[in-house]
C-alpha cells in the first residue's frame, strides 16, 4: 500500500498560496449565502414566537371565540378555494399560450408576445385588486346570475347570486391572470427545450402540427408544466391584496362561489385586520401567517423538487 | 349542425385510388368560415339582448367548430384536429389579452384625472377633501425601496458569487435550493417576518420605515441572487484562468475580472428585482402604515408609500369619496408606470452594456 501511495503524493507538495484578501472575501461570500438560510430559519422561528401566545391561549379569548382552528379553518378553506380555483383557470391558458408562442405565433413576433406576456407579471397585485373591483366584479354579476340559475344544483354554485359580483369566483379569475405569466413563462421555456430531433423526426414520419406537439412536446414538458403550474400555486396562495379588495369575506366556512358571504383568505384577513389589531389578536394573526408560510413552503418545496429533478433549466427565470 | 356532422364523412370519403391526392382547403376558405362563425355568434347574441362579450364567446365558439367540421369534412380527422388545436391555442392567447389591455385602459382612462403638477407636489397633510397629492408617498416608497436594495443587493451578489465561483457540495445545493423556495414566500409573511423582528426590540407598536425596507429585502434578496447567478455563469472560464494564469489572486479575479464581464447582466438582474417590490403593498401596509404627512427617516415612526396610499384612498375614502378615489387610481397609474419604466430601464442597461464579445 505504501509503496503505491508514495509517487501519487509527490506531485502534490505545498499547499497552495492562502492570502488573506482570498480568505476574507471567500468568508464573505459563504457568510452571505449562510446569512440567507439563517433569514429563512428566521422567518420560520420569528413566526413561531410570535404565534405561541395565540397557540397556548384559552380558545375563548381567540378573535369569534371559537379557538385557533375555528378561526383559521375557514382561513385555509377560502385560501385553498380561491388558489384551487385560480390554477384550475390558469394551467390550461398558460399551456396554451406556451404552445402559442413556442411554436405557432409567427417566428418574428414570438420573442415580443412572450415580452407581453411577462408584463402581466410586472402589474403590482393591488392595481390587479383595483381592476378586480371596478371592472371584472361588476361585469361578472350576469354571469353569476346565469350560474346561479343553470347549476345552482352543484355546491360551488348554490347561490343567491352576488349583485355585485365581490365574490370568490371573482378572486379566483383575478388570481388566475396573475398567476398566468408564471406557469407560462415555465412552460415556454421547457417546451421551447424539446430537442429539435424529436420533434424532426415526428413532422418527418408525416405528423401534422399537434401531432408532432403530442408526441414530442408535451411529453417532455411535462414536469416543467407541473412545477410551474405549483410555483403558481404558491403565489395564489399567498396573494393578499388584490383578494383583500376584492372579496367581501368574512362569513364562515363555505364553497359557494358565487354568493356574497365568503370565507376570507388568510393573506387578506392579515392584510385587513393586522393594522387595528392588539395584544392576542396580533399573535392569533401571526399564527394564521404561520400556517401560510407552512402551506406555501410544502407546495414551494414540492416544485422545486419536481423542477430540479430536471436540472436542464432553473425554472425561476 | 347536426345533420353537418353527420353527412359530412360519408361526401368526404376520399376516392380511393393508386395515388391518394390530398385535398386541401385554400386558406380564405377557412378564414371565410371562421368570420362566418363569428358573424352567426353576433346574430345569436343579438337574439338574447346584444353585448360585446356574449358575441365574442359565442362567435368564436362557432368559428372553432366551423373549422373544424370543414376541415374534417375536406381534409380528414386528423387535419381538422390540428386545426381545432391551433384555434384553441390562439385563443388562449387572445384570452390573455384581454385582461392586460382592459386594465391598462382602465387604470389610464381613470387615472389620468389626478395626474397633474399637485399630484407630484403635494402631500395629504390636512387635505380632507380634493386637492392634495401623493409627494409624500413617493418620496417614502423612494426611500423605503432604495433601503431594501442598499440590504438585499450585497447579500444577494456575495450569495451568487459564492455560488459561481466558491460553492460546491452540500451547502451550495441547500442554498440554491432554499433561495428557489424563498421566492415563493408570500409577501405577508414577509411583512410579519419584520414586524415580529422589530417588536422584539420596539415592542408591538412599532411602525418604522426600515421595518418595510426588511421585509422588502427578504422578497428581494432571491431575485437577486438568481439573476446575478445565471449572469455570473455565462462569464466565460477562459477569463478566469488567463486572470489566474497572470498570477491574481482569486477575489481581485473576481472583483476586476468577473464582476467588470457581467456588469450589464448584473445590473439588469438588480432593476428587476428592484420592479418586482417597488408594487409590493402588504409587507408595507403591516410594517409602514400610513401618514398624511411627508417623513423621510425611515427609522423614525410611519412612513407613506405609494402602494398603502392607493389602497387606503380607494377602501377607506373620506367624504368627498370621488377625490379619494381618483387619487387612488393615479397613485395605481403612477406605480404602473414606474414598473413598466424599471422593466424598460433593464433592457436598456442589457443592451448598452452590454460587454463587446469579439466573437
Amino acid at each position: 500500500m505504501t509503496a503505491t501511495k508514495a509517487p501519487i503524493e509527490t506531485p502534490s507538495k505545498q499547499p497552495p498560496v492562502r492570502r488573506p484578501g482570498d480568505r476574507i472575501f471567500a468568508g464573505t461570500a459563504k457568510g452571505s449565502g449562510i446569512f440567507i438560510l439563517l433569514v429563512l430559519a428566521g422567518v420560520a422561528a420569528f413566526l413561531i414566537g410570535e404565534a405561541i401566545p395565540a397557540l397556548t391561549a384559552p380558545s375563548a379569548d381567540i378573535p369569534g371565540g371559537e379557538g385557533l382552528a375555528g378561526y383559521v379553518g375557514p382561513l385555509i378553506l377560502g385560501t385553498l378555494l380561491g388558489a384551487v380555483l385560480a390554477l384550475l383557470v390558469a394551467t390550461p391558458l398558460a399551456v396554451g399560450i406556451a404552445l402559442y408562442v413556442t411554436y405557432y405565433a409567427p417566428r418574428r413576433i414570438a420573442a415580443v408576445l412572450g415580452y407581453v406576456i411577462d408584463l402581466l407579471a410586472a402589474i403590482p397585485s393591488v392595481v390587479y385588486g383595483f381592476w378586480g373591483l371596478a371592472v371584472l366584479a361588476p361585469a361578472l354579476v350576469p354571469f353569476h346570475v346565469w350560474t346561479a340559475e343553470h347549476l345552482g344544483w352543484i355546491p360551488f354554485f348554490a347561490g343567491p347570486a352576488s349583485t355585485s359580483g365581490r365574490t370568490m369566483l371573482t378572486v379566483g379569475l383575478v388570481l388566475a391572470v396573475m398567476i398566468l405569466p408564471i406557469i407560462s413563462a415555465i412552460a415556454r421555456e421547457v417546451f421551447s427545450q424539446a430537442p429539435a430531433l424529436h420533434r424532426e423526426a415526428a413532422l418527418a414520419l408525416g405528423a401534422t402540427r399537434w401531432e408532432m406537439i403530442k408526441l414530442a412536446v408535451l411529453p417532455y414538458g411535462k414536469s416543467g408544466v407541473i412545477a410551474g403550474a405549483m410555483l403558481g400555486l404558491g403565489r395564489a396562495l399567498g396573494e393578499t391584496m388584490a383578494v383583500a379588495i376584492i372579496l367581501s369575506g368574512g362569513a364562515g366556512a363555505t364553497v359557494n362561489l358565487i354568493s356574497n358571504s365568503n370565507p376570507s383568505t388568510i393573506a387578506s384577513n392579515i392584510a385587513l385586520r393586522f393594522p387595528e389589531a392588539t395584544g392576542l389578536g396580533v399573535n392569533t394573526l401571526i399564527a394564521s401567517g404561520l400556517v401560510l408560510f407552512l402551506i406555501t413552503l410544502a407546495v414551494n418545496m414540492l416544485a422545486r423538487w419536481v423542477v430540479n429533478r430536471r436540472a436542464d433549466f432553473s425554472g425561476a427565470n | 349542425m347536426s345533420t353537418d356532422t353527420r353527412a359530412a364523412p360519408e361526401t368526404a370519403a376520399p376516392p380511393r385510388g393508386p395515388v391518394r391526392v390530398e385535398r386541401r382547403l385554400p386558406r380564405f376558405a377557412l378564414v371565410g368560415v371562421y368570420l362566418a362563425g363569428i358573424v352567426l355568434g353576433a346574430g345569436l347574441s343579438a337574439l338574447t339582448g346584444f353585448s360585446i362579450a356574449a358575441a365574442l364567446v359565442y362567435g368564436v365558439v362557432l368559428g372553432t367548430l366551423g373549422v373544424y367540421l370543414v376541415t374534417r369534412a375536406v381534409q380528414g380527422r386528423r387535419k381538422a384536429t390540428d386545426r381545432l388545436v391551433t384555434s384553441l391555442v390562439t385563443t388562449a392567447f387572445g384570452i390573455a389579452m384581454i385582461p392586460l389591455i382592459s386594465l391598462v385602459w382602465t387604470v389610464l382612462d381613470k387615472g389620468l384625472a389626478r395626474f397633474d403638477g399637485d399630484f407630484f407636489t403635494m402631500s395629504m397633510f390636512r387635505v380632507v377633501g380634493e386637492g392634495g397629492g401623493a409627494y409624500h408617498a413617493i418620496i417614502g416608497t423612494l426611500v423605503i425601496t432604495a433601503l431594501a436594495t442598499v440590504i438585499a443587493v450585497p447579500i444577494g451578489l456575495m450569495t451568487a458569487i459564492y455560488l459561481v465561483e466558491y460553492g460546491s457540495g452540500r451547502l451550495k445545493r441547500a442554498i440554491t435550493f432554499f433561495v428557489d423556495v424563498m421566492t415563493g414566500i408570500p409577501s405577508i409573511v414577509a411583512g410579519l417576518f419584520a414586524f415580529a423582528l422589530f417588536t422584539l426590540i420596539f415592542g408591538n407598536d412599532a411602525r418604522l420605515g426600515v421595518m418595510g425596507a426588511v421585509a422588502l429585502a427578504v422578497l428581494m434578496i432571491p431575485v437577486v441572487v438568481r439573476s446575478c447567478e445565471e449572469v455570473l455563469k455565462l462569464v466565460p472560464n477562459e477569463y478566469r484562468e488567463a486572470s489566474y494564469a497572470l498570477g491574481v489572486p482569486k477575489w481581485r479575479t473576481v472583483v476586476k475580472v468577473v464582476l467588470p464581464t457581467a456588469m450589464a447582466g448584473l445590473g439588469t438582474g438588480v432593476t428587476l428585482s428592484v420592479a418586482r417590490v417597488v408594487g409590493e403593498t402588504a409587507p408595507l401596509l403591516i410594517t409602514v402604515g400610513l401618514i398624511t404627512g411627508t417623513n423621510l427617516n425611515p427609522f423614525d415612526g410611519r412612513m407613506a408609500t405609494l402602494p398603502v396610499f392607493a389602497f387606503y384612498q380607494l377602501t377607506q375614502p373620506g367624504t368627498a369619496t370621488q377625490a379619494f378615489i381618483d387619487r387612488a387610481w393615479t397613485a395605481a397609474l403612477l406605480l404602473i408606470i414606474l414598473v413598466m419604466a424599471l422593466n424598460v430601464v433593464a433592457r436598456l442597461i442589457s443592451r448598452f452594456f452590454a460587454p463587446k464579445t469579439g466573437r
